[in-house]
């Protein structure tokens, strides 16, 4: 990745990457709860609750400096490349990798980005759910691709992460963000069980997730 | 001249206590020994750094004069509104009126204070602020809830940016028609606030029997009436940097004091009934900005108007 970039652009993207975890941290305050692991340097796939845009920066913003330059949100490439800024944003400041949501115009594998990335040792930011979530439930119904690394790479760990009170600093069709404080919560890590079954795997980890919401999330 | 004078001697006799507090507690990190530690130590030195950091922004504040001041008061009221609306009762139906609370409302009382508008800042959020909020929230047509939630709002706002405000209003009694003098009051308020609160603490633990609100706070009466009395002869000593003479500024360090010492009473209860211990962890060691400002805050408004009175 640095490799690869101009050193200006290199540059640009970590001082965009300071300013957009300051102005997270002056407007919601966000903080990390370490509930069930260490602020360690060690491969994990952070799964989230995702309902507004701003959860991947928040999680990445909490992330210890160490923990950050290792961890890639893993984000909709339709999104991304839309247009200059984003694919400055993106693929640079936040290191993501991108993935195509849309099955008929991928050409390739979309989880095969997914699958190097986790064996160049990388840490991963997913959002099982897939889409942003806007019913009342806590949760949409998980997607297979957290059940498939979790196979695929059975020594990573899988890490519940809520990120609390989003809805509330930003509901759907607000314009202005509230100031509210945020709290960003790392529960114990998760691993497939040997003869598991996908969907009984992706229940408990629904359910280990919606565990770390405080109650008025709910 | 003498203002920034006066603020040094009292930033020095502060900067000898933390130093001397310091020490103790190094010595005590060095008592447990290498390689182990004790968490009522560390949690005791986590203090003291952030004490040692709020005394040092204060005092440069105080030297900067009445802008700054007013700045990091409304920095600490923006804070604490956040920490406070993050636990009200709230639906998306109150989105803008929080916003407008934040953003709109806070400025202005701060404005209003800064050019000593009093007519307008005594009444802004009470009256205004109190009838145009509840009108922004009922116009999104939800009525679930409407009566708590627009409660709760209001009561962040007067805590939060009404009460706190009257700090730095202080900067406007101007007696005997010195400005410069008024900055000191200021450190006279917090300084009195803050010993009384560490002495009823302190005094608390160590021989306090009768419990004044068992289920809500471990206060007694004993820490209360050590901790007032404390507060008391701080304000005594420190009268010559006050318009007040020395029975007077004694007198007010009281009741600066014990307003303080109810108000943080009153926050206890609060936190109790929304289920939280701190309300944030921006302040290491000590919670929130609320935490640290719930006495203050309840003893600004009163602290204000009677030393309007008293200078009349």
């Amino acid at each position: 990745m640095t490799r690869k970039t101009p050193l200006y652009r290199w540059i640009a993207a970590r001082f965009t990457g300071h300013l957009l975890a300051f102005t997270a941290r002056f407007i919601t305050a966000v903080r990390a709860e370490w509930r069930g692991i260490e602020p360690v340097d060690k491969q994990r796939v952070y799964f989230a609750n995702h309902v507004s845009n701003a959860d991947m920066p928040m999680i990445w913003t909490v992330l210890p400096h160490h923990m950050r330059a290792k961890t890639r949100p893993v984000a909709a490439a339709d999104y991304w490349l839309k247009n200059k800024l984003r694919a400055f944003v993106g693929p640079e400041v936040f290191n993501c990798v991108l993935v195509d949501r849309r099955p008929d115009a991928r050409t390739d594998d979309p989880m095969a980005a997914i699958r190097d990335a986790l064996n160049e040792g990388s840490s991963l930011i997913i959002f099982p759910e897939g889409n942003r979530n806007m019913t009342d439930d806590p949760l949409l119904p998980f997607r297979a691709g957290l059940y498939n690394m979790g196979k695929s790479h059975p020594h990573v760990d899988l890490v519940p992460t809520w990120v609390a009170n989003l809805t509330t600093i930003m509901p759907k069709g607000e314009v202005i963000p509230l100031p509210l404080i945020c709290t960003v919560t790392f529960g114990a890590p998760l691993h497939v069980g040997e003869n598991e079954d996908k969907d009984v795997f992706l229940e408990r980890a629904a359910d280990a997730l919606v565990a770390l919401a405080p109650e008025r999330d709910l | 001249m003498e203002t920034t004078t006066n603020i040094l001697y009292l930033f020095g006799g502060v900067v000898a206590v933390l130093s001397a507090l310091t020490v103790v507690g190094e010595a005590l990190r060095g008592r447990v020994g290498p390689g182990r530690t004790n968490p009522v130590v560390q949690t005791f030195l986590t203090r003291l750094m952030s004490w040692w950091i709020m005394v040092i922004l204060f005092t440069i504040t105080a030297l900067l004069g009445p802008v700054a001041l007013m700045l990091l008061f409304a920095f600490a009221s923006f804070a604490a509104l956040r920490e406070f609306l993050t636990f009200t009762d709230k639906r998306q139906a109150d989105h803008l009126s929080l916003a407008l609370a934040f953003f709109v409302i806070l400025p202005l009382q701060y404005v209003f204070v800064g050019y000593d508008l009093t007519g307008l800042f005594t009444v802004f959020i009470p009256v205004y602020a109190f009838l145009l909020l509840p009108i922004v929230s009922a116009l999104r047509g939800d009525h679930n809830r409407f009566l708590s939630r627009v409660a709760e709002t209001q009561w962040a706002l007067m805590i939060c940016v009404y009460c706190i405000s009257h700090v730095p209003a202080l900067l406007n009694t101007k007696p005997e028609g010195d400005s410069g003098q008024t900055v000191l009051l200021i450190v006279f308020f917090v300084m009195v606030v803050q010993i009384g609160d560490l002495m009823e603490y302190f005094a608390g633990r160590r021989f306090g029997k009768r419990r004044i609100a068992p289920s809500l706070s471990p206060k007694t009466l004993e820490g209360m009436a050590t901790g007032i009395a404390c507060a008391a002869a701080t304000g005594a000593l420190l009268s010559w940097i006050t318009p007040f003479g020395i029975g007077a500024a004694a007198a007010m360090a009281a009741l600066a004091s014990v307003t303080g010492m109810f108000g943080n009473l009153v926050f206890a209860a609060i936190k109790r009934d929304k289920g939280v211990k701190d309300w944030s962890h921006l302040i290491p060691g000590q919670g929130g900005f609320l935490d640290q400002l719930d006495s203050a805050i309840f003893a600004a408004p009163v602290f204000y108007h009677v030393t309007l009175l008293m200078s009349g």
